[in-house]
C-alpha cells in the first residue's frame, strides 16, 4: 500500500498526487516512470511518469489526467488514502549529459509532467534549457511557475493565444532551429501528434530529438510485449527499452494505431463506470 | 478421437468395480504382475468439452478415491524404477505409488514431499508422458507412455487431499540469524523458499506483480491450474514465517548488490523467469491485434479480464485467431480464446503433432474443445486492414525434410504452397529469451550466450553468495525443473550460508 500524502488540482482534469514510496523514491532518475494498480483484483495495471520526487523525504510525486476509469477513479482519491500498488521505478532513465550548446524542452499538455524531472536532470547537469511549453488554453497549462524557475527561457504558446503566444509548440521549435546559436539536442513530450510533429520539425535540422512514449502496458518488465514499438524497423519495448526514443526513428502512426487498441472495450467501460457513478449520486440501488 | 464422455460418477463406480473383482486395496505384490497389468487406465474426469469452452473452471476434475486405488495398483514395481530416472526432481516413485495403492494417503503424500515440493501444481502442470510416464515399464509394454500409471494424476489426488484436511505444519529448524532474498515467486522461487525457511532461515521473497506465483499466476490459466491452489502454497509459505513483498523488480527498484549491502541479505537466489516474449519477425508483427502470448495470458488470467463485468483490463475481442507454436503456451493461449468468445482458433505450427512440445493432455483437450491444428504451416507475414488492424495471414506449407541437429525432422518450405487465411487475431507461443533486468544491472553476474546466468552444480553464480535458477538459468523450461533448481539452490545457499 502506497500512502497518498499530498493531492493538487492542477486544471480541470489534471491531478497531482504526492506518494509515499521510499525506494522508488531512493532509485528512481529522470524519465523513469511507475506502473499502478488501485485494488489487488480487478482493476488494472497502468504506466505513469514520475514527475518529481524527494530522495530525503522519501515521495515520489505523480502527475495524470483523469481520462480514462483508472485515472478517474484515482483522482478521486484524497489525502490519507492509498494506492494498492505502485511498481517502479521503471524504464531506462534519461541520457543526460554536459552540452555546450542549450537543450530545448518541449512540453504539451500533460507532457509537461514528465518533462520536469529531465529539465531538473539537465539543469543538475550544468546544461542551458530553454523551454517550450504548450496546451490548448491557459486553463490547461501545469507547472508553469516550476519550469519557469527552472529553465533559462521559458517560451509558452497556447492554441487560442490566452497566454504567451497563440502558437503551436513547433513555431518557436522551428525558430530555436534556426538561431544563430544551434541547439544540441531536443527533448520533446506531450501526446503523440506533437510528439511528431516536432521530430518532423527538428528532422531537416538532423537535431537529435527524444521522444518519451507512453504506450500500453501491462507488466511494465519486458514480459508481455504490449507496449512495442517500431523504431528504425527494429522493434522495441517501451517499458525496458524505451520509454525515450530517438523522435526521428519512430513510426508515430504504427505507435498510434496500437494505443487504440481497446478503444471500443474502454469506452464501454468508463460508460458504465459513470452510470453507476450516476446511479451512486442519485442514491439509487439497483 | 473421443470414445464418449463419462461424467466422474460413472467413472468412480467402473473404479469401483475394478477395486471390488480384485479385492482392493491390497499390497501390490498381493496382485500378480499380470493382473496389475491388465488393469485398463483410469480415466481422468473432467467437464464436457462442449460445456468446459463457455466457462473458465478446470478442465480435469482429479482422481476419486477409487480411482487412485485401482490406478496405482497397476505399478509393476520394476526393481530398477525407470520412472524415478524420468523424474527430474527423483520422486521416490514406487514408494507413493505403493503407498497409495494400499490406501495409504497420508504416508503417500509425505514420500512426495520429501523431494517436491509443489505436488498440487507438478500433478497438473508436468509434461508426464515425457518424464516419469516415458520411461515407466507398463508404458513399453503397452507401446504408449500415455498408457503408463497416471503418477501425475495420483499425484494430484494426494497433494489436493492433503490441502483439504490442511497439512501444511512443517517442522522449521531454530532461527539462524540469516537472511536470505528471492527474486520472483515462480516455482523455483517459492520451492528454495520453503526449503530455506524450513531451514530457519529467514527469507523475503521479492515480486515485481501484484500476486505471488510467477507463471503460474500470469500464464496458467484457471482451466488448467486454478489460482486457488498456487495462492494455498504461498499462504502455507507466510505461515512458516516466509515474508512476500509485491511490486518490487529487481534491477529496478534495488539492484542485487544493493539487496546484499544495503539490505543486509547474505545470500540472493535470482529465479526471475524468461520473461521476454520471442516474436517471429516477419511484417505485421506490430499490427494491433497482434500478441505475444504472456500479454493474452496475463490479461485474461492475472488480470481476470475474462470477467468483462468487474474487470478494468480490456482483451482484444476477437472472431478469428491464429496461435502461432506448439507448446503448453499456445494450447493455453488457444484455448482461452475460445472461452473469450473467439469463433474459430488455430494452432498454426510448423512440424506435426508428434513435434510438438505440449503435454499430450493438453492437445487432446485442446482438440476435443474445438481448436482447429494447422500442422506444418507456417505464417509469412500478416496483412493489415486500413486501420492497422490484422486483417488476415500469409502462409507457406511445409513438410518434413532430414533431421536436423536436435533430432527433430526439419520442416522445409513447399515451393508455391502460399495461402492466405482470414483471421483477425494472432498470438505468438515462440517462447521466451532472458530478461536482462538482473543481468544487465549486475555485471558480476556471467552469462552465456544467451543471457542465460551460468551457474555452478550448487546454484552459485559468478558473484559470492548470489545463486540462481529456473528459466532465468534454464532458458524456457518446466516448472519441475524450475523446482529442482529451487532444491539445489536451497541446499546450495544453505551450504554457503553455514561456511
Amino acid at each position: 500500500m502506497i500512502r497518498i500524502l499530498k493531492k493538487k488540482q492542477l486544471s480541470s482534469d489534471v491531478f497531482q498526487m504526492e506518494l509515499e514510496a521510499p525506494h522508488i523514491s531512493e532509485s528512481r532518475k529522470a524519465g523513469q516512470f511507475v506502473i499502478l494498480m488501485l485494488d489487488d483484483e480487478y482493476s488494472e495495471r497502468i504506466p505513469l511518469t514520475i514527475a518529481d520526487g524527494d530522495g530525503k523525504k522519501g515521495t515520489i510525486t505523480i502527475i495524470f489526467q483523469a481520462v480514462g476509469g483508472t485515472t478517474l477513479a484515482l483522482s478521486r482519491l484524497e489525502e490519507g488514502e492509498a494506492i494498492a500498488h505502485v511498481l517502479g521505478p521503471l524504464g531506462t532513465p534519461t541520457h543526460i549529459e554536459k552540452q555546450k550548446k542549450p537543450v530545448i524542452c518541449v512540453g504539451g499538455g500533460i507532457g509537461v509532467a514528465p518533462l520536469h524531472p529531465i529539465v531538473q536532470a539537465h539543469k543538475a547537469a550544468g546544461n542551458r534549457v530553454i523551454t517550450i511549453m504548450g496546451a490548448r488554453n491557459k486553463d490547461l497549462l501545469i507547472l508553469e511557475e516550476e519550469m519557469a524557475a527552472l529553465s533559462d527561457e521559458l517560451i509558452i504558446c497556447t492554441d487560442d493565444g490566452s497566454k504567451g503566444r497563440k502558437a503551436l509548440v513547433t513555431e518557436p521549435l522551428k525558430e530555436l532551429c534556426e538561431a544563430d546559436e544551434k541547439p544540441a539536442e531536443c527533448v520533446a513530450i506531450g501526446p503523440p501528434v506533437m510528439m511528431k510533429f516536432c521530430a518532423e520539425t527538428t528532422r531537416p535540422y538532423k537535431l537529435h530529438t527524444m521522444v518519451s512514449l507512453n504506450t500500453i502496458m501491462v507488466d511494465g518488465t519486458g514480459m508481455c510485449g504490449g507496449c512495442r514499438v517500431t523504431v528504425g524497423k527494429e522493434t522495441k519495448f517501451v517499458c525496458v527499452d524505451g520509454p525515450e526514443f530517438d523522435g526521428h526513428l519512430v513510426d508515430f502512426s504504427s505507435m498510434m494505431s496500437r494505443m487504440s487498441s481497446y478503444k471500443t472495450q474502454e469506452d464501454e467501460h468508463t460508460c458504465r463506470l459513470e452510470e453507476k457513478a450516476k446511479e451512486l449520486a442519485a442514491g439509487g440501488v439497483r | 478421437m473421443t470414445c464418449g464422455y463419462k461424467d466422474p460418477g460413472t467413472l468412480d463406480l467402473e473404479a469401483l468395480a475394478v477395486r471390488e473383482n480384485l479385492n482392493l486395496p491390497q499390497g501390490l505384490n498381493q496382485i500378480k504382475k499380470k493382473d496389475r497389468a491388465a488393469i485398463p487406465q483410469q480415466e481422468m474426469p473432467s467437464q464436457e468439452a462442449g460445456i468446459r469452452g463457455g466457462n473458465m473452471t478446470e478442465v480435469a476434475l482429479g482422481y476419486s478415491e477409487n480411482q487412485v486405488i485401482v490406478e496405482a495398483s497397476r505399478c509393476l514395481e520394476c526393481a530398477n524404477a525407470p520412472c524415478v530416472k524420468g523424474c527430474p526432481v527423483s520422486i521416490d516413485i514406487p514408494g507413493f505409488i505403493g503407498a497409495a495403492a494400499k490406501g495409504e494417503f497420508d504416508e503417500a503424500l509425505d514420500i512426495i514431499k520429501e523431494s517436491s515440493m509443489l505436488p498440487a501444481i507438478c500433478g497438473r502442470v508436468c509434461p508426464q508422458e515425457k518424464q516419469c510416464m516415458e520411461t515407466c515399464t507398463l508404458g513399453k509394454i503397452r507401446k504408449d507412455p500415455m498408457e503408463s500409471v497416471a503418477i501425475g494424476r495420483i499425484e494430484r489426488f494426494l497433494a489436493d487431499r492433503g490441502a483439504e484436511k490442511g497439512d501444511s505444519t512443517v517442522d522449521k529448524a531454530p532461527s539462524t540469524g540469516k537472511k536470505v532474498a528471492i527474486v520472483g515467486s515462480g516455482p523455483s522461487g517459492l520451492t528454495t523458499a520453503a526449503d530455506l525457511a524450513r531451514l530457519g532461515h529467514e527469507v523475503t521473497v521479492f515480486e515485481a506483480f501484484h500476486k505471488a506465483g510467477g507463471v503460474t499466476v500470469y500464464g496458467i490459466p484457471e482451466f488448467r491450474l486454478p489460482k486457488s491452489i498456487v495462492q494455498r502454497e504461498v499462504d502455507n509459505l507466510e505461515a512458516m514465517g516466509v515474508q512476500f513483498v509485491y511490486d518490487f523488480l529487481v534491477g529496478r527498484t534495488r539492484t542485487v548488490k544493493e539487496l546484499m549491502e544495503k539490505d543486509g541479505y547474505h545470500a540472493v537466489y535470482v529465479a526471475n523467469g524468461a520473461g521476454l516474449p520471442k516474436f517471429m519477425n516477419i511484417p505485421g508483427e506490430n499490427l494491433v491485434g497482434v500478441f505475444s502470448a504472456n500479454e493474452y495470458l496475463t490479461r485474461a488470467n492475472l488480470m481476470k479480464a475474462y470477467d468483462t463485468e468487474k474487470a478494468a483490463t480490456p482483451i482484444y475481442k476477437s472472431r478469428k485467431v491464429a496461435v502461432f507454436g506448439g507448446g503448453n503456451v499456445a494450447m493455453d493461449a488457444a484455448r482461452t480464446a475460445l472461452r473469450l468468445g473467439a469463433e474459430e482458433v488455430h494452432i498454426v505450427y510448423r512440424r506435426t503433432e508428434k513435434e510438438m512440445p505440449a503435454r499430450v493432455e493438453e492437445v487432446h483437450h485442446a482438440r476435443e474443445e474445438g481448436i482447429i491444428f494447422d500442422l506444418l504451416t507456417n505464417p509469412t507475414a500478416i496483412i493489415s486492414d486500413d486501420q492497422g488492424r490484422v486483417a488476415g495471414i500469409e502462409c507457406l506449407q511445409y513438410e518434413l525434410g532430414e533431421a536436423d541437429e536436435s533430432g527433430r525432422r526439419r520442416p522445409v518450405a513447399i515451393e508455391g504452397s502460399e495461402f492466405f487465411m482470414d483471421i483477425d487475431t494472432c498470438i505468438t507461443a515462440l517462447g521466451n529469451s532472458s530478461n536482462p533486468l538482473v543481468t544487465g544491472t549486475t555485471p558480476e553476474l556471467d552469462t552465456n550466450k544467451w543471457g542465460n546466468i551460468t551457474v555452478n552444480e550448487d546454484g552459485m553464480t559468478s558473484m559470492p553468495g548470489v545463486f540462481a535458477g529456473g528459466d532465468i538459468v534454464q532458458g524456457a523450461a518446466t516448472v519441475i525443473l524450475a523446482m529442482g533448481d529451487g532444491r539445489t539452490a536451497a541446499r546450495g545457499i544453505h551450504e554457503y550460508l553455514n561456511q
